[in-house]
């Protein structure tokens, strides 16, 4: 096992110093970013140390169990795929902690923010480092999690409740769909280990289930890389404190379902239902993003809208799935880590130091923060996809990659134009000009907020003049891991005269279009949509709010306050169940023949029966008890007929105290409630559901007693119980000895019974007051006791 | 070594003699109370140590030998249960020094709460159906009186809604008991185990039934549920919490007995019934959540959710499974009785459980926000919580089955849960201080400590799942071949006739 279990020790290392992160702000103070920014520079330069190794081919692969009975383990897997996603995570996560530390600073929640902040780039880390589908949804879910908490950072205010609260219904939903994907995964394929799996698709691809499992899976992934329809929940996550949307919701976290697309592709990629499902969504992520981009004048969630274009490009390489399109995904992937983490944080620092996100609302903003529009401008131009950046070789590559699929390229240069406008509006507009507008007087960045973005956007000038730097040492074996096999590419920035120049002229040119007639088209839009409530927003709303009201309905039926209708359930279900059963199942078999009775005991029957119906047919309270307690003294007398007089005596007994005892209580009730208000459909109701009880155990009772009945037990009482128990009366002697802990039991009920009645009746004698209003004080000062001790 | 297995209920009965002779002494009381429970969960971790060590364990009361007598056996899923039960007692016995009042004190609270605990451990270790009938009125009886401490008028109608439905599922109990003791002349467990494959098959299915609704009322399965959202937000949050952890789940344990070991002759039919019900109490339990605005009606609905995938288990009858069902019930006692103790310490600090009356606490009380996110999060099923690895394990077992329905339903359920949680998540901790609502001073700690317990013990289920999972495989195993149990109570003769038919 080369490199033993580091790249794990790396994983848990991190969620470790995410655990003394706080501890740790309270102590470095004002200089915790930079402290704390080792932690993900020291994971860079580990990832970097197995550079070579990854680049000549080779996977580092470690296993430790975890939950071995459910072939569980914590495997991690550093081939090119996951090093280059865990770079990005480490290395943008560098100036993201280094950046959060300026911009929140002398905050209260600092503390909370970097373990939340940190143990989600742990968690993101386990997410690409695993090899094991149920530890990757582990880590995946922690992710989710983790961004609720970011999310809602500003918890006091409710949109970012609200924001929080739909990220996470919206990514946990698809999570579980994966899930559900996952375990189908593993029992076709046999093992939940990535690899393995891998390493026989057609034993996927050709299963039954391939299209359940891709579903599935896709829903897990496109939610969480906010495809259309689950495109509405990223632009509102921007309620987060900027650090977390450049980090979470830009460069890692909305990658996730990226990455889980292309890890799988080799095993589920390949079909015409992965083309159309990742193309079309793809596609429509970006359409649907470039138009609605061009409704916004927050920086943030123009941002957001860029983002949103860029990963639907991604989604869309993976399904066309070409060699070429795969290289041009990794490619792409990575410039735009290099350009948007900065250009968030530019608007960020803009809003920080100068108090607004609104682009129309500043101006002249380069003469005060020159270094950040210096970043703003490098980062832009990649972003725009124009040369000599690194997001221009991407851009050119990704429609060089869609060449056989027109269309598609078409939605592509469509969105690239809106992307040159976003630009415009976020790294142009509010610097540019000569007078300055801005709510408060703006000043430069401090070196927190300013290093790490100008070192990512140095990064994309860089590699557009030297892609090859990291072409074949990252790109192509990331490139491989997903195809499956090694398809070697080289990155130039000149590639002469072709056409993907030509249309990135066309897309810089329809880009100036917008940009020159954006105002009027983003004011008419504005005013015509304010209020739009349908589409996937409108959805998932009405969803929530078609939720509640439904379990507000099923709950007012079910669980109604009058025990009536619990009872009238409870019995008629039990009758039901159990007289279906018996009907279609029971096979009873009895036996009706039986001798003539005496003439005393149809009287008896008689009198039991008239009792019932005059129960049934009560309209007082009163009467009902009365005949209740008639219809038991008939039943208690057929058991003197059967000679059991010790039974019959305590039957009457408990039907004489039954009757006075809730006679006692009705006649205290306030006067009224002793009518019985019910109508004839309730009295219906429960009679039938009384009637069907009753012929159901007289049915069973008769089942039962025509089978031959094993008296082995009353023979060995009676055989022991003089010799063995000495006792003579056999009742006398299963009551103490034979089954002496029933008894105990039951004397137990006694006493308990016994002690609650005092309880009760101490209490209610003892004071007549409203015994609600009583209560409360009683509690309160309880409080006060509780909070005092 | 048979004494162990009466001590889990002997011990606490006799605790609740000496507490009812100690009435008035209040000091006495509470230190004898508490230093019990701590006996109590040794000496039933002692037992479960026991049995997996040296397999099923079996007391004879008065030495009568089985089936005659009435025997208690300790196999794993009894012990586990018992051990459980004990965890809880302590819990709640240091939470109720600062929880329960004097006035409840001096009614009798102590020797009801063991009382309470004899009766669930009865249940648990009883071979005997009648015998288990008489330990379900014993918990029955001390927990109506436990929930009607203090004689509120709220208390009063949840607890005449509580006592009146139970009844009815004692009614059926004993009618069940009745109709089996007919067909075949005992009431010793494994003795039946052998009997009832030898009865018609079709009336036992239909005594089956009975014992479906008796257990499905006491384990508040749909459409029965309706006594647990009507009275368990009434009572002091130490009650709540052991009703909360342990009431439903003698009543799920109830089930787990006698349809792995009584009613197994027609699968096909019965626990098909009983997925259906698993399904339906899991999405009613999770609606009726979802419908709430009180921090305790949230969680007293969670309950009747998660009972669903507990039995969920059950249905699929099968190794994983059964497996699935057991740490179920082990993680869902810990995180929900938990819930409730940490509602109580909100209710301290905002004097409320009213999601409206409520906020601030995550600001002000962030230690505490925690011990919150610990269950909650568990609940939830987010991983690496101990709720999910049960989730997972059911899910995982229906899958295997290929049972998607249920898949689905549980899945789906889930997010729901997700949902709830957050709800009072967001009401509670995030959501700024109503106005006019001040916060107490912080209380006592000793509330604090059960809470810090039981939330280390769902890290550690959550994060060393292995010797957990272990625990109930091994259970699993007893419980999907029953022959080990009818060996240890009637001996290697009677278990070589099981199964067979006449």
């Amino acid at each position: 096992m080369p490199g033993g279990d580091r790249v794990l020790i790396a994983v848990l290392l991190a969620f470790g110093v995410a655990l003394a992160a706080p501890v740790i702000v309270r102590v470095a103070g004002d200089r915790s970013g930079w402290v704390l920014a080792l932690l993900p520079a020291g994971i860079t330069a580990y990832l970097l140390s197995h550079g070579s190794r990854v680049a000549a081919g080779e996977s580092i692969v470690e296993r430790v169990a975890w939950v071995s009975a459910l072939d569980i383990h914590l495997s991690m897997r550093l081939d090119g795929l996951s090093l280059v996603f865990a770079l990005m995570i480490a290395g943008i996560g560098t100036a993201i902690v280094i950046y959060a530390g300026g911009y929140l600073r002398g905050d209260r929640q600092l503390p909370r923010f970097y373990l939340l902040l940190l143990a989600f780039m742990a968690a993101m880390l386990g997410v690409v480092l695993s090899d094991n589908l149920i530890s990757l949804f582990v880590f995946w879910e922690l992710t989710s999690i983790t961004s609720y908490f970011l999310v809602g950072y500003k918890h006091e205010d409710e949109t970012s409740r609200k924001s929080a609260l739909q990220a996470l219904l919206v990514t946990a939903g698809g999570g579980l769909a994966m899930l559900a994907g996952f375990l189908i995964l593993g029992l076709v394929g046999g093992t939940f280990e990535i690899s393995e799996l891998l390493s026989d698709p057609e034993a996927i691809r050709g299963h039954e289930a391939y299209l359940a499992i891709l579903l599935l899976v896709g829903l897990g992934a496109l939610t969480k890389s906010a495809q259309w329809p689950f495109h509405f929940w990223l632009p509102n996550a921007m309620a987060a404190p900027t650090p977390v949307s450049a980090y979470l919701h830009s460069a890692t976290m909305v990658k996730a379902g990226v990455y889980l697309l292309a890890r799988l592709s080799p095993a589920l990629g390949g079909t015409p239902a992965w083309f159309w499902l990742l193309t079309l969504a793809g596609a429509a992520t970006m359409l649907a993003a470039g138009s609605l981009a061009l409704l916004q004048r927050d920086s943030k969630r123009l941002l957001a809208y860029s983002t949103l274009i860029a990963l639907g490009t991604l989604v869309m390489l993976i399904g066309v799935g070409t060699p070429g399109a795969i290289s041009a995904m990794i490619v792409f992937l990575v410039g735009h880590a290099l350009y948007k983490a900065p250009l968030f944080m530019v608007a960020g620092s803009v809003d920080h130091e100068a108090g607004s996100r609104d682009v129309t609302a500043l101006r002249g903003l380069g003469r005060v923060m020159p270094i950040t529009w210096i970043t703003a401008l490098v980062a832009g131009l990649s972003a725009g996809g124009l040369p000599p950046l690194f997001g221009f070789v991407a851009k050119e590559l990704a429609y060089e990659g869609l060449f056989e699929n027109p269309l598609l390229l078409g939605a592509l240069i469509a969105a690239s134009a809106v992307m040159v406008l976003i630009v415009y509006l976020v790294a142009w507009r509010p610097f540019a000009g000569r007078e300055i507008h801005a709510p408060s007087a703006p000043h430069e960045a401090p070196l927190s907020m300013w290093l790490g973005p100008a070192l990512l956007a140095a990064g994309g000038a860089v590699l557009g003049f030297a892609p090859w730097l990291i072409g074949d040492s990252l790109m192509v074996p990331a490139a491989a891991a997903v195809l499956g096999e090694l398809h070697p590419f080289r990155l130039y920035l000149w590639h002469g005269f072709t056409l993907a120049l030509g249309l990135s002229a066309v897309t810089v040119a329809l880009g100036v279009v917008l940009v020159w007639r954006w105002r009027p088209v983003h004011d008419a839009l504005r005013s015509r949509t304010l209020g739009w409530t349908f589409g996937p927003v409108g959805g998932y709303d009405a969803l929530m709010a078609g939720l509640v009201r439904f379990a507000a309905w099923q709950t007012r039926v079910l669980q109604s306050d009058d025990l009536r209708h619990h009872m009238t359930i409870i019995l008629g279900f039990t009758v039901a169940l159990t007289g279906l059963t018996a009907t279609f199942r029971g096979e009873l078999a009895f036996d009706l023949r039986h001798e003539a009775g005496y003439f005393y005991e149809y009287i008896v029957l008689v009198l039991v029966g008239a009792a019932a119906i005059s129960a049934l047919r009560a309209h007082s309270r009163l009467v009902a008890i009365t005949s209740l307690g008639v219809a038991g003294f008939g039943i208690a007398i057929v058991f003197v007929f059967f000679a059991a007089p010790d039974l019959a005596i305590t039957q009457f007994l408990v039907e004489t105290l039954i009757v006075i005892i809730v006679a006692l209580v009705l006649i205290r009730l306030p006067r009224g409630s002793l009518r019985e208000t019910s109508n004839g459909s309730v009295r219906a109701i429960a009679g039938t559901i009384a009637v069907a009880g009753g012929a159901l155990f007289t049915v069973l009772t008769l089942a039962v007693t025509a089978l031959p009945f094993d008296a082995s037990l009353t023979t060995f009482f009676e055989a022991e119980s003089y010799p063995a128990a000495q006792g003579r009366n056999i009742v006398n002697v299963i009551l103490v000895d034979f089954r002496a802990i029933d008894t105990l039991g039951e004397i137990t009920v006694l006493a308990v019974a016994a002690s609650g009645a005092y309880a009760l009746l101490r209490r209610s004698f003892g004071r007549r007051r409203d015994d609600v209003d009583t209560e409360d004080r009683s509690d309160r000062v309880h409080v006060e006791r509780g909070g005092g001790a | 070594m048979s004494w162990l297995v009466g001590a889990p209920v002997i011990l606490p009965l006799a605790v609740a003699a000496l507490l009812f002779v100690l009435q008035g002494r209040r000091e006495a009381q509470r230190v004898i109370s508490t230093a019990s429970t701590a006996l109590l969960v040794t000496l039933s971790a002692i037992l479960l140590y026991r049995v997996s060590e040296g397999g099923i364990l079996v007391a004879q009361f008065g030495e009568w030998r089985a089936p005659f007598g009435i025997s208690f056996v300790a196999d794993h899923l009894s012990a586990i249960m018992v051990v459980i039960t004990g965890v809880m007692a302590v819990a709640t016995a240091v939470y109720a020094l600062r929880d329960i009042d004097p006035d409840r004190e001096a009614l009798g609270y102590h020797p009801l709460f063991q009382v309470l605990l004899a009766g669930i451990n009865g249940a648990f270790l009883t071979g005997d159906l009648f015998n288990m009938y008489v330990w379900f009125e014993v918990l029955l009886i001390a927990s109506f009186v436990l929930l009607t401490l203090g004689n509120r008028r709220e208390q009063l109608e949840g607890g005449i809604k509580y006592v009146a439905v139970n009844l009815v599922s004692s009614l059926v109990f004993l009618g069940a008991i009745g109709l089996v003791y007919g067909v075949t002349g005992t009431l010793n467990m494994a003795d039946l185990a052998i009997r009832l494959p030898q009865a018609p098959g079709g009336l036992v299915s239909v005594i089956a039934m009975l014992f479906m609704v008796a257990f499905g009322i006491k384990a508040a399965l749909f459409p029965l549920f309706f006594w647990l959202p009507a009275s368990y937000h009434t009572p002091p949050q130490a009650i709540a919490a052991i009703f909360a952890g342990m009431l439903t789940k003698v009543g799920v344990y109830a089930l787990i007995r006698v349809f792995t070991l009584l009613f197994v002759h027609d699968v096909a039919y019965t626990h098909t019934i009983l997925l259906w019900i698993a399904g339906f109490t899991m999405v009613t339990g999770v609606l009726g959540a979802a419908a709430q605005n009180d921090f305790r009606k949230i969680l007293s609905f969670h309950i009747i959710s998660q009972i669903g995938y507990m039995i969920m288990g059950l249905a699929l009858y099968t190794p994983l499974a059964l497996l699935g069902a057991v740490f179920y019930i082990v993680h869902h006692i810990i995180v929900k009785a938990n819930l409730f103790l940490v509602a109580g310490i909100v209710r301290r600090y905002a004097g409320s459980f009213d999601l409206d009356r409520l906020g601030g606490l995550y600001r002000r009380a962030p230690f505490l926000s925690v011990l919150f996110l610990v269950p909650a999060f568990s609940l939830a099923g987010f991983p690496p919580l101990s709720g999910f690895w049960a989730k997972l394990v059911v899910v995982l077992a229906a899958a295997d089955v290929g049972a998607w329905p249920i898949v689905a339903v549980a899945l789906v359920v889930g997010l729901l849960t997700i949902y709830s949680m957050t709800k009072i998540w967001q009401a509670a901790f995030w959501s700024p201080l109503p106005d006019g609502v001040e916060l107490a001073p912080r209380p006592s700690g000793l509330l604090y400590a059960p809470v810090i317990g039981l939330a280390l013990l769902t890290l550690a289920i959550g994060f060393w799942s292995g010797p957990f999972l272990a625990v109930a495989e091994a259970a699993a195993t007893e419980l999907m071949d029953p022959t080990a149990y009818v060996r240890a109570v009637l001996g290697d003769a009677a278990a070589a006739t099981i199964g067979r038919t006449p």
